[in-house]
C-alpha cells in the first residue's frame, strides 16, 4: 500500500473511533479524560506554532490561555450570556498575544524565553494578587455549560462531542496552516532568519501574525478548560502549566501535528491516571522533561517513526529505496 | 544612470574603522570585481549595501534611487540579490522548496495562510525552471542534506537569480569549489545576460580575473585602487597591499 | 515612622539573601549564558538540609556550610553528567534545569512534607541592638553582614585570582577562551557547583527568617531572574546592587499594592529586558 493510502487511511479510522468515543468507552471518568487531552491538544498545537514551526520557545504560554478562561469566567460571572463571555474572551486574547508578541519578539532564543516567563509571571502575579478583580486564590466559578445552536453540554459525552468538533477543525486548521505559504514563511524564519530578510520576507510581521494564531487557538483551549472544570483559579496561570504544555509540545516533537496531539495525550493520561497509583505527578513531570530532552531531543513521535523506519528497513532483504519524509504537517 | 552608487560610506563598531570613505560606481550591467586581503572590509561592504549594516554616513543609490535608509528587507523588492560567503541554505527542505521560498519572497502569496503552497503551479514551475537554468532541474526533489556542497552553491545561485534581480552581489561564490565545479559556476555566472549588473567578492584570482571587467581593492575598510584589469594588476599599491607594507 | 524603619531592615535582609541566591545565578547566567531554572530549588534543598542538621543539633553556621557543600557537590553532579551532554544547546540546557527543577520540588514534598519548617534563630544572635531609640534585630543585621563578607569573597575571587581571571575570560568569550586552553568545560561545572553552594547557603541563612516551605523555589527563582537581569548578568556588583534594589521594591511594595506586587517586581526587569537588555552593569546580551 502506498504511504499516502496508509496515512489517508489511519486518519480516517482515528477521527471514526474518535468521534464515536463516547459510545465505545462507557465509563463517564475515562471520556472527560479525553476531553481534556482534546482540548489540551489544541493548546499544545497552539504552543507548537511558535515553538515547532517559528522556532521560539515561549514559557508564558499558561497566560494567554488563562487569559481567555478568566475573561470568560468572569464575565459569565457578570451575568453576560455566553457568546458575548466566549467572543470577548478571544478578543482580549488576542490584544495580550499582540502585547506580549511586541515585546518578546525584540529578542530570540533565551532572551525571548526570558520575556515570555517574566510576561507569564506578570499575569499570574495580577491572577493570585488583585483578588478584586480576578477573586484571587478561591478562583471564579462557572456556573453553567453553554448549548450552542440548543445542544447542551452538560453532560460529559455532550461536552466531548463539542470538543471533538473544536479539536478537528484546530486540527485542520494547523494542516492548512503548515502547508500554506505562510507557514513555509514562518518555517523559513526558523532555519534561516538572516536569509529570509535578504529574501524580501518580513520577519518581525511573520512572527508576530504567528504568536497571534498561536494566541487564538490558546485562548480557545483555555475556554473549553474553564467550560470543563466550571472554574479557574491562578495555578492555571502558573509557570508549571507553561512548562506542561510545553512538554507536551516537546515529548510529542515538535516536527508534526501528531507530535503535540501525542505529547498532550501522554501528559494528561499520566497526569489523571497514573497519579492515581504514583502520588508525585510532579517528579514523574521532571524524570520525563529531563529523560526526554537528554535522550530523544526530536520527540517521541519523530523517534517512534524512526525506529520503525529502521525496522522496515531490517526487515527487507536488500536496502531500502528513498526513505518516507517526515514532511511537515502531514502526520 | 548608474546601477550602484555608493557615497563616502563610512561604518565604525566601536573604535574600530571597518569602513572608511567608500566611493563606488557601478555602471548597469558591469561585471565588477572586490578584492582585498582578509579583513580588509569586503563582506562589510556587501552588508551596508544590503542594508544587514546601517553606515554611519555616506548613501547608497540604486538605479538612482537612495536606499540608504531603505530596510534590507525592501532592498530585495527593489531589484537586489546576494549569496553569502558561508552557505545558509534551507536545511530541512528539498532543493526545489529552496528555490521557491527565494521566489515566494517577492510575491504577495507570501502572507497566503489558506492555499497549499506546493500546488501553486506557476511558483514550482518557475522554480523548477531557476534550477534547470543552473543545471540542477534533474534532482530538483532531492533534499538539501543530500546535496553536494558544489550543488549547494548553485542552489544558492539559482535562488538569486529567480528573484529576477536588477544586480546581483556575489560574496565568494567559488570558495570551496573543485576545479570542475568553478569551470561550471564561471560558465553560468558568464550566461547571465547584461541586464543583470553583477557585482563580486572573491579571493579566487584565476577564475575571478577573467570575469571581471572592472576591480575594486579594499584594504582596511578603504578603496586604494580601481580601474580595469589592467590598471589594478599593474598597479604598484596592489602588489603592496597583498605581500605587505 | 517604626513601620517603615521595619521594613527597611526587613529590606536589607532580604537583600542580603537575595544576594546570595542571585551571585551564583549572574555566574551562571554569565559564564554558561543559561537562567538556571532551577536556583530556587537550590535554595529551597539547601534551606531544607539546613533544617534536618539543625534538628540533629548542629552549629548552625556550620550547618549552612555543609548545606552549601552538599548541594555544589549535587550541583557537580547535574552540570557533569547531564548538562554537559548538552553542550552547546543552551535551550535544552534551561528546559533541563526546569525539569530538574520539578523533580526537587517533589522530592522536598515527599521527605520533609508540605509543613512549612522554621529553625529558631541562632542563639548567639538573638535579640536586639539598640541604636538610639531604634532597635535593629541582630540577626537581620547578622544576614547583611555574611552577605556582604561573601560579596567581599567573592570579587577577590573573580577580580584577583587566576581562576577569577578565567572565569572572566569565560564570561566574556568561552569560544576564544577554549582556543585560549582555559578548561571552560570544567570552569561550567565549577561555576555551577558554586552557585548552587552559595544558594544553598543561602537558604540555610534565610530558614529562621523566610522559613522553608513548599513553593519557596518557585518565589525565590523569579527573584533571582529580576535581580540578575536587572543588575546585569555575569556581574557581581549588578548581583549586589540588584539585590538590595530588590530587597526594598518587594517590601515596600507589598506593604504599599498588595494587589500589584507582583507586577511592580517584573516590571522594571521586563523593561531592562526589552529596552536595555544588559541590565545595569552588566555586558552580557542574550
Amino acid at each position: 500500500m502506498s504511504s499516502r493510502a496508509l496515512r489517508v487511511g489511519a486518519l480516517s479510522v482515528a477521527f471514526i473511533v474518535l468521534a464515536a468515543l463516547p459510545i465505545w468507552v462507557g465509563n463517564q471518568y475515562y471520556i472527560n479524560i479525553a476531553s481534556q487531552i482534546l482540548f489540551w491538544a489544541v493548546f499544545a498545537l497552539a504552543l507548537n506554532v511558535l515553538v515547532g514551526y517559528g522556532g521560539l520557545v515561549s514559557l508564558g504560554h499558561a497566560a494567554l490561555f488563562a487569559m481567555a478562561g478568566y475573561t470568560a469566567g468572569l464575565m459569565l460571572a457578570a451575568g453576560h450570556g455566553h457568546f458575548a463571555a466566549d467572543l470577548t474572551a478571544i478578543v482580549v486574547t488576542l490584544i495580550t498575544s499582540a502585547v506580549f508578541a511586541v515585546l518578546a519578539l525584540r529578542s530570540t532564543g533565551i532572551g525571548f524565553l526570558m520575556i515570555t516567563l517574566a510576561l507569564g509571571q506578570i499575569l499570574w502575579g495580577i491572577a493570585y494578587r488583585w483578588a478584586s478583580l480576578t477573586n484571587g486564590d478561591n478562583g471564579v466559578n462557572v456556573r453553567s455549560r453553554p448549548a450552542p445552536f440548543g445542544f447542551e453540554l452538560a453532560t460529559a459525552d455532550a461536552f466531548y462531542y463539542a470538543t471533538f468538533v473544536v479539536f478537528v477543525l484546530a486540527v485542520m486548521s494547523m494542516a492548512v496552516f503548515v502547508r500554506s505559504p505562510f507557514g513555509a514563511s514562518l518555517r523559513g524564519t526558523r532555519d534561516q532568519a538572516r536569509r529570509m530578510n535578504a529574501l524580501g520576507y518580513n520577519v518581525w510581521l511573520i512572527r508576530f501574525l504567528a504568536f497571534l494564531l498561536s494566541g487564538f487557538w490558546s485562548g480557545i483551549a483555555g475556554i473549553l478548560f474553564v467550560y470543563y472544570n466550571q472554574f479557574i483559579s491562578p495555578q492555571v496561570v502558573a509557570l508549571q502549566t507553561s512548562a506542561e504544555v510545553l512538554l507536551m509540545v516537546i515529548s510529542g516533537g515538535t516536527a508534526t501535528l501528531l507530535g503535540p496531539i501525542a505529547g498532550a495525550t501522554i501528559v494528561v493520561i499520566m497526569k489523571n491516571v497514573v497519579s492515581a497509583y504514583i502520588e508525585r505527578w510532579n517528579l514523574v513531570l521532571g524524570i520525563i522533561f529531563v529523560a526526554i530532552i537528554s535522550f530523544m531531543p526530536e520527540g517521541l513521535v519523530p523517534g517512534t517513526v524512526r525506529l520503525w523506519r529502521m525496522g522496515r528497513q531490517a526487515l527487507r532483504a536488500k536496502p531500502a529505496a528513498k526513505p518516507d519524509k517526515l514532511r511537515d504537517g502531514r502526520p | 544612470m548608474t546601477a550602484l552608487r555608493v557615497n563616502a560610506l563610512c561604518k565604525s563598531f566601536g573604535g574600530l574603522r571597518v569602513t572608511t570613505n567608500v566611493n563606488l560606481t557601478v555602471e548597469p550591467g558591469e561585471r565588477r570585481l572586490i578584492i582585498g586581503p582578509n579583513g580588509a572590509g569586503k563582506t562589510t561592504l556587501f552588508n551596508l549595501i544590503t542594508g544587514e549594516l546601517r553606515p554611519d554616513s555616506g548613501s547608497i543609490l540604486l538605479f538612482d534611487q537612495d536606499i540608504t535608509r531603505v530596510a534590507s528587507r525592501r532592498r530585495a523588492h527593489l531589484g537586489m540579490a546576494r549569496t553569502y560567503q558561508i552557505i545558509t541554505l534551507f536545511g530541512r527542505d528539498t532543493i526545489l522548496r529552496n528555490v521557491t521560498l527565494a521566489l515566494l519572497g517577492l510575491s504577495p502569496l507570501r502572507w497566503n495562510p489558506l492555499i497549499d503552497l506546493d500546488r501553486e503551479q506557476h511558483l514550482v514551475e518557475r522554480a523548477r525552471d531557476a534550477l534547470a537554468r543552473v543545471g540542477l532541474g534533474h534532482i530538483a526533489e532531492r533534499p538539501l542534506a543530500q546535496t553536494s556542497y558544489g550543488e549547494r552553491r548553485r542552489v544558492e545561485i539559482a535562488m538569486a537569480l529567480a528573484q529576477s534581480p536588477k544586480i546581483l552581489l556575489l560574496d565568494e561564490p567559488f570558495a570551496g569549489l573543485s576545479i570542475d565545479e568553478r569551470r561550471d559556476v564561471r560558465q553560468l555566472l558568464t550566461a547571465i545576460p547584461r541586464d543583470v549588473t553583477i557585482v563580486m567578492i572573491e579571493h579566487n584570482m584565476d577564475v575571478a580575473l577573467e570575469f571581471a571587467e572592472r576591480i575594486t581593492l579594499l584594504h582596511f575598510g578603504e578603496v586604494i585602487v580601481e580601474g580595469t584589469r589592467s590598471d589594478v594588476v599593474n598597479d604598484p599599491r596592489t602588489r603592496e597591499v597583498y605581500l605587505g607594507e | 515612622m517604626s513601620l517603615w524603619l521595619t521594613l527597611a531592615v526587613n529590606s536589607i535582609a532580604l537583600g542580603g539573601l537575595l544576594f546570595l541566591l542571585s551571585a551564583g545565578f549572574s555566574l551562571i547566567f554569565g559564564l554558561m549564558r543559561i537562567p538556571n531554572l532551577m536556583h530556587g530549588s537550590f535554595f529551597m534543598l539547601g534551606a531544607y538540609f539546613g533544617v534536618t542538621f539543625l534538628g540533629k543539633g548542629m552549629n548552625f553556621f556550620l550547618a549552612a556550610l555543609l548545606s552549601g557543600v552538599a548541594m555544589a557537590i549535587i550541583g557537580a553532579a547535574i552540570e557533569r553528567f547531564l548538562l554537559r551532554r548538552l553542550a552547546g544547546q543552551e535551550l535544552p540546557q534551561v528546559l533541563l534545569t526546569l525539569g530538574f527543577s520539578f523533580i526537587v520540588a517533589d522530592i522536598c514534598l515527599m521527605i520533609w512534607t508540605g509543613d512549612p519548617w522554621q529553625p529558631p534563630t541562632p542563639r548567639e544572635l538573638v535579640g536586639a541592638v539598640q541604636v538610639a531609640s531604634l532597635f535593629f534585630p541582630i540577626y537581620r543585621l547578622a544576614i547583611v553582614a555574611v552577605a556582604v563578607v561573601i560579596a567581599i569573597a567573592l570579587w577577590l575571587l573573580v577580580d584577583w585570582t587566576r581562576l577569577g581571571a578565567m572565569i572572566r575570560a569565560g564570561v566574556d568569550d568561552a569560544p576564544i577562551a577554549r582556543v585560549v586552553g582555559i578548561k571552560v568545560s570544567q570552569l561550567f561545572t565549577l561555576v555551577f557547583a558554586l552557585g548552587a553552594g552559595l544558594a544553598a547557603f543561602g537558604g540555610v541563612m534565610g530558614a529562621p527568617y523566610l522559613s522553608v516551605y513548599p513553593g519557596l523555589d518557585a518565589e525565590m527563582l523569579p527573584l533571582a531572574l529580576i535581580v540578575v537581569i536587572l543588575g546585569g548578568t555575569g556581574s557581581l556588583l549588578g548581583a549586589l546592587v540588584g539585590s538590595f534594589l530588590i530587597g526594598f521594591l518587594y517590601n515596600f511594595g507589598q506593604a504599599m499594592f498588595p494587589d500589584l506586587a507582583y507586577v511592580i517586581l517584573f516590571l522594571p526587569m521586563l523593561l531592562v529586558l526589552v529596552l536595555r537588555p544588559q541590565g545595569l552593569f552588566g555586558r552580557v546580551v542574550t
